[in-house]
């Protein structure tokens, strides 16, 4: 029985990790302004860039910052088309996630089935992880977990505690007024997208180098849509993404385990986006002031608009 | 120093609109043909094999025009959508949720009923089915005030679950050796198909007649007007007298009907029974947006602008199978031919110069 | 850098779309005093307060702080040179707390823990000037006047020695504002140079050391205002002597078209605006509503076109009670509208002529058969609008946008008159527009009340009030201050009425008058 605990609560860690990650960058990029749904693409280009740099060198590591990289660059389209083209937001992020998924499944299709030689594996934090049943769960995961959340924390930190936070909350709530008091709000956006596509990417070279056991076609799986009603769930605030994130993962990793219970898997899978919404119907019902969205979210601005 | 400066362009003849399309697809083509390149694929082979795989061939040309009646139907009611600004990303699940609908017309009265009774009955159930869904998004955003994106995202999971729990579950037929599929459509309830290809006509001109309605009810129409001030400003919208909630009601009205037709359009016509949402759905939902956004969101374009993107569906399968290229291959042709039209799109409403930077 | 003893404008001009809307503008302020700017709203104050403040640049002129040429591109480039400016409507982040605000445009904010660190900065700044601000509450919590303070604080906490204040009494309450009037003294003390911006005569002269007033686009004097009478101040502020140009030829006050009891109506924020207005228009007369602009008057009009709800009180059109009626069926009562800011209320910019003409009447059998719009009545309507109103384009097929200003006004007003309404309400009609459009529009509004029509026109331009109207209401803080008959010897004082000084009683509003030294 305690194994099974045990079990369950570490797999739920690895379900979530990835969706914290991508969550965290997600919150950045909507807090300074800019609707990013281009993260399941982002995501694929990150998994898909370790998978292979990391093939090829030999070294996880040279993967995770290539991916990275990678997931910054493709972001640039989304960044440029929001926030100097001032698109539709939801057009281009969709044009993104298509983009992402295209290359990632052209570029992996050589390696599908084959598995990574050296892999990002699960660290044993020492004493830590000896500690019972609270150990093998928490510390005995995969560096991808300690990272996320200890960026989750880092993040929500930055974006309270620093000047450079209150810069781009600022920009997503009122662009305008942040603007006369001499900050660049372009600059501040197209660095939270990009920003916010390391995060994504990062996330998919989990999915790559350290979650599954080779490279497979639809690498990503509709996380990165879950990544965007994360985000709303976690009312943009990273540290209660971390809860989110494996509550969501909890519910993936739950879903086949009740079913022998009666409980439908796919009814449990609803539950995720169900609760999104739900979130949101009470928080429109309320003052929305307190639901947190960031005012301008997914409002083109034009510098000097008269 | 050089200084961009944008302005915004008065005036922009159709023809500058027509070339400057043109150009921003031949500029995508361009970029889609580098990517292949740095892949290791022969681009002028790849194209070569897309164009003769979908237009090149009378079987290629027949498999394009199945492909593009779902496109057709999804791609006219969401040019109704956007043209109000109600961003419906929803209509895959809108689509599903008509083949859901359909499908239990057809299996429950189907046997009872000729050919040409029940057909228009499963039509008009997958209209009311994918409504039904449409409306929930719009009354989220009329009544909570929820983003319309993220409500119909959402949704679309949430429907695609529904699916896979009644085709595993209630719905899931005995005959079919434990796979989730339901029971075959009766067959009165499957539509005929033009022969010697899968192109269900009945569905093929529902499409056709649809998109002229469109058309005419969009720009010949009362409601149309108000949809169109709505788009272009809700501030006038309201100070002349518009309903901006009735009107909004009826748009997701028809964007969701005409996605949940195309939904049973697929499975009576192609399918014939229910399975994974992946299948029947295959990402019309998603495509139908760039059908849209191409068509300058007139439905009379949309036809012209389906056809085109179910080529590149057909072509795509066909350089699947004969480079072995990965299905996702298309995701890069929409993905990329989406980034430079609306850049073309930016093109045409603005001007940019590049001016020396004067000394004030 | 020597702190700002000094700041000049010399010669500035900036032009928008061809019109000139600060034309060669000198001014000067000098260390422990305080300019007024005085002006109607249109005169070009913000304008020339914006390229001060670097969100513009002037296409020639020059500013000189200490006697040295500067240039001001950006508005961090304004803060370095110890220019601050608090805008009329607050540029600030509602959800964010009021460090947090002052934090953003800090210049010398620390990276990490920008908060804990400027408190005490912010908290010895609050104690100097006396003001009394909580550091941790969320902009939305605060009063007018303590978003104000914010406001001002950011400014000073960056060394803003020039302090710019944008019409800073247009929000408050007169608690508020004496309150604001004490901190603006204790900054003239401590050296400061300071701008006010605004239209109250009374504020300017009991605050300020000197006045230079604006009128469309050009200063029209310098005064010191010391001595200075109120109505010499109104006179430069509204200009010359009206000379009658149009006849208008005396008409029976018979049938009454509205009637308005005892409104009352909220405001964006929340709170009356409109503070209990009766008043009534008859046919065959012009109404005008004077006042300078956020004084009420457009919440007014919203409430009588349907736009905006009626608190309390009640509107009726010939007899019919219309009070928080649909805008489509106080059209249908024969109210017709030519809204403020016609862009934005009165056309759809990307849809054809032919389209916008119908805006409000696409619904009458007029225009449809039954759920169609029969474009051939539609069009040809549009053509006799076009010829009747004199709306320059080269077709009905043009998108509306393409229009210039003038002629989209004219449209708008075609659209709305060619119905033959009862009631038309016009609010600033005129506004920007060209010599020949003015003139035109404002003979149509004329036809009008001469073919039996009520007109209410809301308008800034005393020239366009006094030519046009029959009556007019002054209104100021949501009330009439009076409504006087054009023939009515008080007219003179119209301007101190929109000023606010006539008929307000000097109990707590007013600040006592300074000692002229």
């Amino acid at each position: 029985m305690e194994e099974v605990i045990i079990s369950v609560a570490q797999r739920t860690l690895v379900a979530g990790t990835p969706l914290l990650i991508g969550t965290i960058g997600e919150i950045i990029c909507e807090r300074s302004g800019i609707l990013n749904l281009g993260v399941e693409g982002v995501m694929a280009v990150g998994a898909v860039t370790a998978f292979i740099v990391t093939h090829h060198t030999g070294n996880p590591w040279l993967g995770f910052c290539a991916a990275i990289l990678a997931g910054m660059l493709i972001s640039i389209v989304h960044a440029f088309a929001s926030v100097s083209l001032q698109s539709n937001q939801v057009v281009s992020g969709l044009a993104l996630t298509m983009l992402g998924l295209g290359l990632s499944g052209l570029l992996g299709k050589p390696y599908v089935g084959k598995p990574l030689e050296v892999k990002i594996n699960a660290l044993a934090i020492p004493l830590l992880a000896d500690i019972p049943i609270v150990g093998p769960i928490f510390f005995n995961q995969s560096p991808f977990f300690y990272m996320a959340v200890v960026l989750a924390i880092g993040v929500w930190f930055v974006l309270e505690h620093t000047l450079l936070g209150i810069r781009i909350r600022s920009a997503g709530e009122n662009p305008k007024a942040t603007e006369t008091q001499g900050v660049n709000v372009s600059l501040v956006r197209y660095l939270s997208v990009l920003v916010g596509g390391g995060f994504s990417a990062m996330a998919g070279a989990h999915l790559s180098t350290s979650y599954s056991k080779s490279w497979i076609e639809g690498m990503t799986a509709g996380r990165g849509w879950i990544v965007i009603a994360l985000t709303i769930f976690a009312l943009w605030n990273p540290t209660r993404a971390i809860l989110g994130a494996f509550l969501f993962g909890g519910i993936f990793v739950l879903q086949y385990l009740l079913q022998p219970l009666g409980i439908s898997p796919n009814f449990l899978a609803m539950l995720p986006y169900i609760t999104t919404l739900v979130v949101l119907l009470v928080g429109g019902l309320r003052d929305s002031r307190r639901l947190n969205a960031p005012a301008m979210l997914g409002e083109p601005y034009r510098r000097g608009e008269r | 120093m050089l200084r961009v400066t944008v302005t915004d362009r008065e005036q922009i003849s159709a023809a500058g609109t027509f070339f400057t399309l043109v150009l921003a697809l031949a500029a995508g083509l361009l970029v889609i043909g580098g990517i292949f390149l740095c892949c290791g694929v022969d681009p002028l082979f790849a194209f070569k094999k897309i164009v003769s795989g979908s237009f090149g061939s009378l079987y290629g040309f027949k498999e394009t025009i199945t492909k593009a009646i779902p496109l057709i139907l999804i791609g006219g009611g969401l040019a109704v959508a956007f043209k109000a600004k109600f961003w419906n990303i929803g209509a895959e699940s809108q689509l599903l949720m008509g083949a859901i609908f359909g499908t239990w017309v057809g299996l429950n009265w189907g046997p009872a009923l000729p050919g040409p009774v029940i057909v228009p009955l499963m039509f008009l159930a997958g209209f009311i089915g994918g409504a039904l869904w449409g409306l929930i998004s719009a009354v989220l955003k009329l009544r909570f005030a929820i983003n319309e994106v993220i409500s119909t995202l959402m949704l679309n999971y949430i429907c695609a679950e529904f699916l896979t729990l009644l085709i595993v579950g209630p719905w899931k037929s005995p005959k079919k050796f434990g796979f989730p599929y339901t029971d075959d459509l009766p067959a009165s309830a499957m539509l005929s198909l033009l022969p010697g290809s899968r192109i269900h006509t009945f569905t093929l001109i529902l499409a056709l007649v649809a998109m002229v309605v469109l058309t005419v009810m969009l720009f010949k129409s009362r409601f149309g007007y108000e949809v169109r001030v709505i788009g272009e400003n809700p501030d006038a919208a309201k100070y002349a007298g518009i309903d901006f909630t009735r009107t909004t009601l009826l748009i997701m009205i028809i964007s969701g009907g005409m996605a949940g037709m195309a939904g049973v359009g697929e499975v009576a016509g192609l399918h014939h029974y229910l399975s994974y949402p992946d299948t029947i759905s295959s990402g019309y939902g998603f495509t139908a947006i760039i059908v849209a956004w191409l068509a300058k969101l007139n439905p009379c374009y949309v036809v012209f602008s389906a056809i085109f993107f179910a080529g590149i569906l057909v072509g795509g399968d066909a350089i699947q199978i004969s480079l072995g290229l990965p299905a996702a291959t298309v995701d890069i042709f929409n993905g990329t031919l989406l980034i430079f039209l609306i850049m073309g799109d930016f093109f045409t409403k603005n001007r940019v110069r590049l001016l020396s930077k004067e000394k004030v | 850098m020597k702190p700002m003893e000094t700041l000049e404008m010399i010669d500035i001009s900036k032009s928008f779309h061809g019109v000139r809307a600060n034309d060669n503008i000198n001014l000067k302020v000098s260390s422990g005093e305080i300019l007024g700017l005085l002006g109607e709203n249109g005169a070009g104050k913000t304008t020339l307060m914006n390229i001060l403040y670097g969100l513009y640049q002037p296409d020639s002129g020059e500013i000189r702080i200490n006697g040295r040429r500067v240039t001001i591109d950006s508005p961090r480039a304004s803060l370095e040179h110890g220019i601050g400016m608090v805008h009329q409507h607050f540029m600030l982040v509602q959800n964010h707390t009021v460090i947090e605000n002052i934090a953003l445009g800090y210049t010398r904010a620390p990276g990490l823990f920008p908060q804990k660190k400027i408190r005490d900065h912010i908290l010895s700044f609050s104690k100097k000037f006396n003001f009394d601000i909580d550091p941790d509450k969320k902009i939305w919590q605060l009063s007018a006047g303590e978003q104000q303070r914010v406001e001002i604080v950011k400014a000073l906490v960056n060394g803003a020695r020039l302090l710019i204040l944008d019409e800073p009494t247009s929000v408050l309450t007169p608690q508020e504002t004496r309150d604001f009037f004490e901190i603006l003294e204790r900054m003239r003390t401590e050296g400061q140079l300071i701008i006010l911006i605004s239209h109250k005569l009374d504020e300017i002269k009991n605050l300020c050391d000197r006045v230079t007033v604006l009128r469309k686009g050009q200063v029209v004097g310098h005064a010191e205002t010391c001595g200075l009478d109120k109505r010499e101040l109104a006179r430069m502020m509204i200009g010359r002597d009206v000379v009658f140009s149009f006849s208008r030829e005396k008409m029976p006050r018979e049938e009454k078209v509205l009637e308005v009891r005892d409104v009352t109506v909220d405001g964006d924020k929340g709170y009356p605006v409109v503070k209990g207005i009766s008043f009534d228009v008859y046919r065959n007369e012009i109404l005008g509503i004077a006042g300078v602009s956020g004084n009420g008057q457009r919440e007014l009009v919203e409430a009588i076109t349907g736009l905006r709800l009626v608190n309390s009180g009640s509107i009726s059109v010939n007899g019919v009670d219309i009070t928080n009626q649909s805008p489509r069926k106080i059209h249908n009562n024969g109210v017709s509208h030519v809204p403020e800011e016609r862009i934005r209320f009165g056309i759809a910019p990307n849809l054809f002529l032919y389209e916008n003409a119908i805006l409000k009447q696409h619904h009458q059998k007029k225009f449809s058969r039954r759920a169609f719009l029969a474009y051939g009545r539609i069009k040809a309507h549009t053509k006799q609008l076009i010829k009747d109103f004199q709306v320059a384009t080269p077709s009905i097929n043009v998108q509306t946008k393409n229009l210039s200003g003038g002629n989209i006004q004219k449209l708008i007003l075609g659209r709305e008159i060619a119905d033959q309404p009862d009631l038309l309400v016009a609010s600033h009609p005129t506004y920007g527009l060209d010599v020949g459009a003015t003139e035109y529009l404002r003979n149509q509004l004329l036809k009008r009340r001469e073919e039996g029509g009520a007109v209410l026109l809301v308008s800034e331009d005393l020239d366009e009030i006094l030519e046009l109207c029959d009556r007019i209401a002054v209104i100021f803080q949501g009330r009439f201050m009076g409504i006087l008959d054009s023939d009515d010897p008080l007219r003179t004082d119209i301007g101190l009425m929109m000023a606010g000084t006539k008929e307000l009683e000097p109990k707590d509003g007013a600040h006592a008058a300074r000692h002229c030294h």
